[in-house]
């Protein structure tokens, strides 16, 4: 009843291939991206800017790149972190070396150096797959981090290996506002996203599905499996290489090597499973359950501890926090083992017959 | 399983209502407001437990002895940070907007936090105190007018320890072709003391060795072969949580005596010493305050605030740790006195409580007063030197208790000044800030 597209037909090929071919759709993504930069820039204060919208959309690009690898390419990946390291530390010391340089430039050149390195990574995924290509993109998650603390000049020989972000300016206008980080951040999200949607339709996107489908029959029908396997890993590094970049920049400021460690990689892993593999929406929907649930339940918590005089050690709200969150975990990945975005497609379908289902 | 769907999202529901219908903590109006970024959970929890448990004692000692700063009662809400830099900034910006006033004064207990803090704290106002931790360079004020590295930092505790090694092998000339072995965290923590000490090796000609262990620490077994190996006359620690107590029990594995071992101020606490059990028996380590119950302030808070059933956790109380909670919210509790003495007896915001830190003086009649007595060192803060003392106190572990065994001594300030200043400069320079002291 509420999503029929009985009479919307389709005229034209390009009618049929539009990115959201039902009308609804277009409605409600075009009401979200309204909410997104009007609706949040006149509401939302510096709290939900800085410590919720921020990091939810870098953790969605984030999680983008890692579901393009992963989802997408069916190549499991532990690195995602460290390549997230090597897009900041390669936007901040293009900045830093590079007089005049564009930030935006910065950001892209942050991420097509990450890209090189994840292709160097991807490499053995010619020869070994599965749990295995997991163990060697670990590899990454560990010498990545280690090279730049090692090395000074990658942090400008700043003593204790943190890096500094410089402060965001394009064409003048100072990005120095929590509002204008934000918007900054969702702009670049939005069209990383609409990029990623769009290539996973065409022919490479066609490739990655059936190499994850199944490697043989794909080289049988004419794929050519190492590009095909390389170009994903050089796409999902770029991916996050540029969150890397975004989280050095427009989130943290400042950025210790370590922070990009294999707790961070493994959260993301958890956000494409959580969220669906292999689904752009279920990237952002992931990041979304990982990075705010836990702030919620805190919040939740704290309220109910003050509001019923239980005086609980701020301690005991934050085990019991994670406690619930864990419990949640759990509990979604029995009643839907393909992620919050498979959820969302049975309730579209749901819809599509109410009031009378059969 | 429908029924159980049903319930859940009901109960999802009414938990949704539930946060969005409570307004936020009401904080009590004409109070000063402290937001705390806390840890009790993770690999360092018990390290800040009983850091911020000294310090809510403290500011209940406040409010229940004294009635609050000059009548103004002190308020507070602490936030779990687990020890992890986006977190900790999920906090502040969740306390920071909780009031007019602003949260007082952030400690972020942390040295990556601090660092994700640095350059928020002159956009929103609020000053950062980093008791013992943190950016070094931060002491000279010209260049960060909102960052105070208060007491000492980790460049005093580095030369201090050398000073201190340098004594017990009959003076600072006899260093000459010693060996002497870093061994640190793994983090911007650890790697904090690396330029000082290569300054001080090229200076008094000993020899350094630096060995990193990966966090969290729990795992030594090759670095202790390799330093075994090598044969160094001294080993530093440079460690937090669980890779001290590690450290100690690996050193007895491999026979390193715990003798020719010192550790910084945040690998000298009980909870490291007791959780490696006899491998610490002769462990030295640098301090910022004296462990003890024997101080006026300790006694008042277990008659003010423990007696009346207020106080945080018994065991803790006297420990290097709480202690050294204790001081740090009488350092800020000072702050905003000095602060009050300037713009009046009300509830001060942060710029008001900066200039209160930058003109902080805390002489040792005061802390007679306080009943602080020798815990603490004497502090005096000003605009080019946010540190304010550079003194640190040298304690040994003796049948299960921590003794001092030197005076309040320090490094080399010459020195650190000197490198403090080229290290202030060059920030100044990478983020485009004209040093300059701000006006209150």
């Amino acid at each position: 009843m509420f999503y029929r597209e009985a009479g919307q037909f389709k005229t034209t090929y390009a009618a049929d291939q539009a990115l959201l071919p039902i009308r609804q759709d277009r409605y409600a993504m075009l009401a979200i991206l309204a909410i997104a930069f009007v609706g949040v820039p006149l509401f939302a204060g510096d709290y939900w800017l800085t410590a919720i919208l921020i990091p939810f959309l870098v953790f969605s690009l984030a999680t983008l790149g890692l579901n393009i690898l992963t989802g997408y390419a069916g190549q499991l990946s532990l690195g995602s972190a460290a390549f997230m390291a090597v897009g900041a530390v390669a936007a901040y010391n293009f900045q830093l070396r590079i007089p005049g340089m564009p930030i935006l430039l910065s950001f892209v050149l942050g991420g097509v150096t990450a890209a090189l390195v994840g292709t160097v990574f991807g490499l053995p995924s010619l020869r070994i797959k599965g749990f295995y290509l997991a163990v060697a993109t670990l590899a990454a998650q560990f010498f990545i981090p280690w090279l730049i603390t090692k090395v000074g000049w990658f942090s400008n020989y700043s003593a204790s290996g943190v890096i500094s972000a410089q402060p965001i300016e394009i064409l003048g206008l100072p990005f120095d506002t929590p509002l204008r980080k934000y918007l900054l951040v969702l702009a670049i999200v939005a069209l990383l996203a609409l990029l990623a949607k769009n290539m996973v339709r065409s022919a490479i996107g066609r490739a990655w599905m059936a190499v994850r489908d199944m490697d043989v029959a794909a080289e049988v029908i004419g794929i050519r499996i190492l590009r095909t396997k390389l170009v994903a890993f050089a796409v999902s590094s770029f991916y996050c290489g540029v969150a890397g970049a975004l989280y050095a920049f427009a989130y943290l400021g400042n950025v210790e090597p370590d922070g990009f460690n294999l707790d961070l990689s493994f959260r993301i892993l958890f956000m494409v499973i959580i969220g669906g593999v292999g689904s752009i929406l279920g990237s952002f929907l992931g990041a979304a359950f990982i990075t705010l649930t836990p702030i919620f339940l805190e919040v939740l918590l704290t309220e109910m501890n003050a509001a019923f005089n239980l005086n609980l050690d701020p301690g005991v709200t934050s085990m019991a926090q994670l406690l619930v969150f864990g419990g949640l975990i759990i509990f979604f990945l029995i009643v839907e083992p393909h992620g919050l975005a498979r959820l969302w497609q049975i309730a579209k379908e749901k819809l599509r017959l109410w009031p009378f289902p059969y | 399983m429908r029924t159980w769907k049903t319930m859940l999202v009901a109960l999802l529901a009414l938990a949704c209502g539930f946060a969005v219908i409570l307004p936020v903590t009401a904080q009590q109006a004409g109070t000063q407001f402290m937001g705390i970024l806390g840890y009790r959970v993770g690999p360092y929890g018990a390290n800040g437990a009983a850091f911020f448990t000294g310090m809510i004692d403290y500011l209940n000692l406040v409010n229940e002895r004294d009635g609050g700063v000059n009548g103004i009662k002190i308020s507070w809400e602490e936030c779990e940070t687990e020890y992890n830099n986006a977190k900790g900034v999920e906090c502040y910006e969740r306390l920071k907007a909780r009031t007019a006033t602003g949260p007082t004064a952030i400690h972020p207990m942390s040295t990556g936090i601090t660092y994700g803090l640095i350059d928020k704290a002159p956009v929103d106002r609020i000053p950062l105190i980093t008791l013992g931790y943190g950016r070094t360079d931060a002491t000279d004020g010209r260049v960060f007018p909102w960052v105070f590295p208060i007491l000492s930092n980790y460049w005093d505790a580095a030369t201090g320890i050398v000073k201190f090694i340098g004594d017990k092998e009959g003076g600072a000339d006899k260093l000459k072709g010693k060996k002497i072995v870093l061994l640190y965290h793994d983090s911007a923590y650890g790697k904090e003391p690396h330029p000082v000490l290569e300054a001080e090796a090229a200076k008094l000609g000993f020899e350094l060795k630096m060995f990193p262990v990966p966090h969290p620490g729990n795992e030594q077994q090759s670095q202790w072969l390799q330093i075994r190996q090598y044969r160094p006359d001294w080993v530093i620690l440079w460690g937090w949580g669980v890779m001290n107590a590690t450290a100690l029990s690996t050193a007895q594995k491999v026979g390193y005596p715990r003798e020719k071992m010192v550790g910084n101020w945040w690998a000298g606490s009980e909870i490291d010493t007791e959780a490696a059990g006899p491998a610490s028996e002769g462990y030295y380590a640098a301090s910022l305050n004296l462990a003890g119950k024997d101080f006026q302030v300790v006694k008042d808070v277990e008659k003010f605030v423990y007696a009346k059933g207020k106080g945080g956790d018994p065991r803790l109380v006297g420990t290097v740790l709480w202690n050294r909670g204790l001081a740090a919210a009488m350092f800020t509790v000072e702050a905003v006195r000095t602060a009050q003495g300037k713009y009046g007896k009300k509830p001060v915001n942060g710029e008001q409580v900066r200039w209160g830190i930058e003109n902080l003086n805390i002489d040792q009649k005061r802390l007679d007063q306080l009943g602080f007595g020798t815990m603490v060192p004497q502090l005096k803060i000003s605009c080019a030197d946010h540190g304010g003392s550079g003194l640190v106190r040298f304690q040994q572990w003796e049948g299960g208790k921590w003794k001092a065994v030197s005076d309040w001594m320090s490094g080399d300030r010459k020195l650190i000044r000197k490198m403090v200043e080229e290290s202030a400069a060059k920030y100044a320079a990478e983020k485009g800030i004209t040093p300059g002291c701000l006006k209150g």
